[in-house]
């Protein structure tokens, strides 16, 4: 079973929901999505299940045309940010619905039904009602309704966002090995570059509508083919630095410059934007080339047991990422090593023309 | 030594409340029940007799015939009225203007008085200048609510559901629209039909607006007055007398004011009773689910 995309668009009212996008999704696969809010993730996943019908473009199913066919006659299953289950159905009724819809024998309902269940440890609850469970619960419950019939295509559509964080890395670990043995196509859809990361598989970067990039995960976090994606794709997102490249060096401003190294030797002179990872930089050198920079503080941020660390110096901000609690004063006089040999350059149209050399081998 | 200040102030907080429900409900309650133990003759002739009215009431043969209609009415109306507000509001368009203009046509009769609905239905069943009444002579059907009992009853039923429907239609609208849109697209893409949708998404959401639906409808019904005395006056005969009306009849029209005291406590007391037992087994039901 696989999915195919063909220049789809969505136009609604004269707006561009979802612009020319081309994808295929291979059977067995995992997908996430990635994009900001209104990136169009619920459209594009709305198209993919016949909720919707593109204005433009081709939706095919295993090479068969698809796109007029309504949703109750695919083979799907949706897992919604809130908590969707039948109110006055017990969870064992919830989660035997489609197969009940489906006429499926009576035995084998059962069997599926407390299988599921047991996957997805909520057999002990199949007597209650679904508002009788916790948050946790609940999604789990409709979560094993989407994965008790064999469903070719599961769509996810920000499943763990009501979940608190715990419960959310728990399901997470959970849903990657359920799926590691199922034939379906999965697709996930998030708006955390932390949560694509943890899930692993394939990521499409959406952003406006349209399909920014799309590959293994880490290829494309390592490989951002332009500057929205590397952006989108980096918690907290990745600095930029406007500069300019000379014969021999590299300038940001008059007073910060360095030689340039073997690496980006092969930039041919001009303006470029470089994006540096923000837990690349640091507060003490790694290398010999790390460029040392004075700045200020303007915030240090403690999440856990991180520091984003918000910094400036007369031309430009800077956010490290530093693991554990640093605690400094606004103002305070600091300095910082900036990895001259990890920078990303980005031509002046965004498009990502140098990644560090050790991206590249990976 | 602590001492401890004494301060009444707390006291003057709960008078308002205490004024406002001794002169909205207990003061004329107590004046009923004052009624209903003395026999008045004139303001200076009155005598004492207990329990004896509540005895006559209980044992009066017309009451209990008004009661049996009374019940039977409030019956045929919810069993019409609740599944066809049901109905209308699910066939209410949800968006656009058609929304805005749909509740407007809907709320129309809930915005009439109560007697004016008496004078329209009067008007519109007569058979020489009502609409209704016209178009049944013309078609060949005998009909006359004035003299003929069934006749009489089917309008006054006819009249209510009119009046009344669009308010259970009203609360199960807005009971409709508070279900998230991804309920009905789950439901689609679990293959649900129509019917599914209903009875598991929109039946189980709508229930909680229903039983204030219900318990409306009840009580209004059966305290209903103003538009039968206008429409048929309670007849012909006493086939469409109803409770309110007979204790009218009692306390206005032959002023017995001890008996329709006595018998205003009783009606009071049925009410309240039906509602409590009504309540009380729908939220049972709701629990053991």
């Amino acid at each position: 079973m696989s999915l195919t995309l063909q220049n789809v668009s969505r136009v609604v009212e004269g707006e561009t929901w979802i612009d020319n996008v081309n994808l295929s999704l291979e059977p067995g696969s995992f997908n996430v999505l990635l994009g900001r809010t209104l990136s169009g993730k619920t459209t594009l996943m709305r198209l993919m299940a016949g909720l919707d019908r593109p204005t433009k473009g081709k939706i095919l199913m295993n090479g068969v045309d698809v796109t007029g066919v309504p949703v109750r006659e695919r083979n799907i299953s949706m897992v919604y940010q809130q908590f969707i289950n039948y109110p006055n159905l017990t969870v064992y009724e919830n989660i035997a619905s489609p197969l009940r819809l489906a006429k499926m024998d009576e035995k084998e309902v059962d069997r599926r039904v407390r299988e599921t269940a047991a996957m997805l440890r909520i057999d002990p609850f199949l007597d209650r009602l679904p508002l009788q469970l916790s948050g946790g619960q609940q999604q789990r419950t409709a979560m094993a309704r989407a994965l008790v019939k064999d469903s070719q295509i599961i769509l996810f559509d920000e499943p763990l966002v009501n979940l608190d964080y715990k419960l959310r890395e728990e399901l997470r670990q959970e849903l990657r090995a359920l799926f590691k043995a199922r034939n379906c196509i999965a697709i996930y859809a998030t708006t955390e570059p932390n949560e694509a990361l943890a899930l692993g598989g394939n990521t499409a970067v959406l952003n406006e509508g349209r399909l920014l990039q799309m590959g293994p995960t880490a290829e494309v976090y390592h490989q951002p083919k332009d500057i929205i994606t590397a952006e989108m794709f980096s918690e907290p997102p990745i600095n930029v630095v406007p500069g300019r490249v000379s014969e021999e060096e590299v300038t940001f401003d008059d007073t910060v410059h360095f030689r340039l190294n073997s690496d980006l030797r092969r930039l041919t002179p001009g303006e470029y934007q470089f994006g540096v990872r923000a837990s690349h930089i640091g507060l003490v050198p790694h290398s010999d080339d790390d460029l040392e920079l004075p700045v200020r503080v303007d915030l240090a941020e403690i999440s856990g047991s991180e520091t984003f660390l918000h910094v400036h110096n007369p031309h430009f901000d800077l956010v490290l990422h530093l693991s554990g609690v640093h605690a400094y004063q606004v103002d305070q006089e600091i300095k910082v090593y900036f990895p001259t040999h990890k920078l990303y350059a980005f031509d002046a149209q965004g498009k990502m023309v140098h990644s560090p050399a050790r991206m590249r081998d990976q | 030594m602590q001492t401890k200040v004494e301060n009444n102030k707390a006291w003057f907080l709960v008078l308002p409340v205490f004024l406002i429900v001794a002169f909205s409900a207990i003061i004329p309650l107590m004046t009923v029940v004052n009624y209903s133990v003395q026999d008045i003759f004139d303001p200076y002739t009155r005598y004492f007799v207990g329990t004896e009215w509540f005895k006559q009431v209980m044992l009066d043969s017309r009451l209990h015939e008004a009661l049996l209609r009374q019940f039977i009415y409030s019956f045929t109306i919810l069993i019409i009225e609740v599944p066809l507000g049901i109905c209308v509001a699910l066939m209410m368009p949800t968006k656009g203007r058609g929304a805005s203009l749909a509740l407007i046509l809907v709320a129309i009769p809930l915005l009439i008085p109560w007697n004016v609905v008496g004078t329209i239905w009067q008007i519109f069943g007569r058979a020489d200048i009502g609409l209704f009444g016209a178009f049944m002579s013309s078609i060949g059907v005998d009909y006359n609510y004035a003299s003929d009992p069934t006749d009489a009853w089917l309008t006054v039923v006819l009249m209510d559901v009119w009046h009344w429907t669009p308010l259970v239609a009203l609360l199960c609208y807005s009971g409709l629209r508070a279900i998230p849109e991804v309920y009905y697209q789950a439901a689609r893409i679990d293959q649900a039909s129509r019917w599914a949708v209903f009875r598991y998404i929109q039946l189980p959401k709508l229930t909680n607006v229903l039983i204030i639906g219900v318990l409306l409808r009840f009580m209004d019904s059966f305290m209903i007055y103003t538009e039968p005395f206008v429409l048929t006056g309670g007849g012909p005969g006493s086939s469409t007398t109803f409770l309110s009306q007979s204790l009218v009849q009692q306390a206005i029209g032959q002023f017995d004011l001890g008996p329709a005291a006595a018998f205003s406590l009783v009606y009071f007391l049925i009410i309240l009773l039906v509602c409590w037992v009504f309540y009380t087994t729908i939220m049972n039901m709701q629990k053991d689910k």
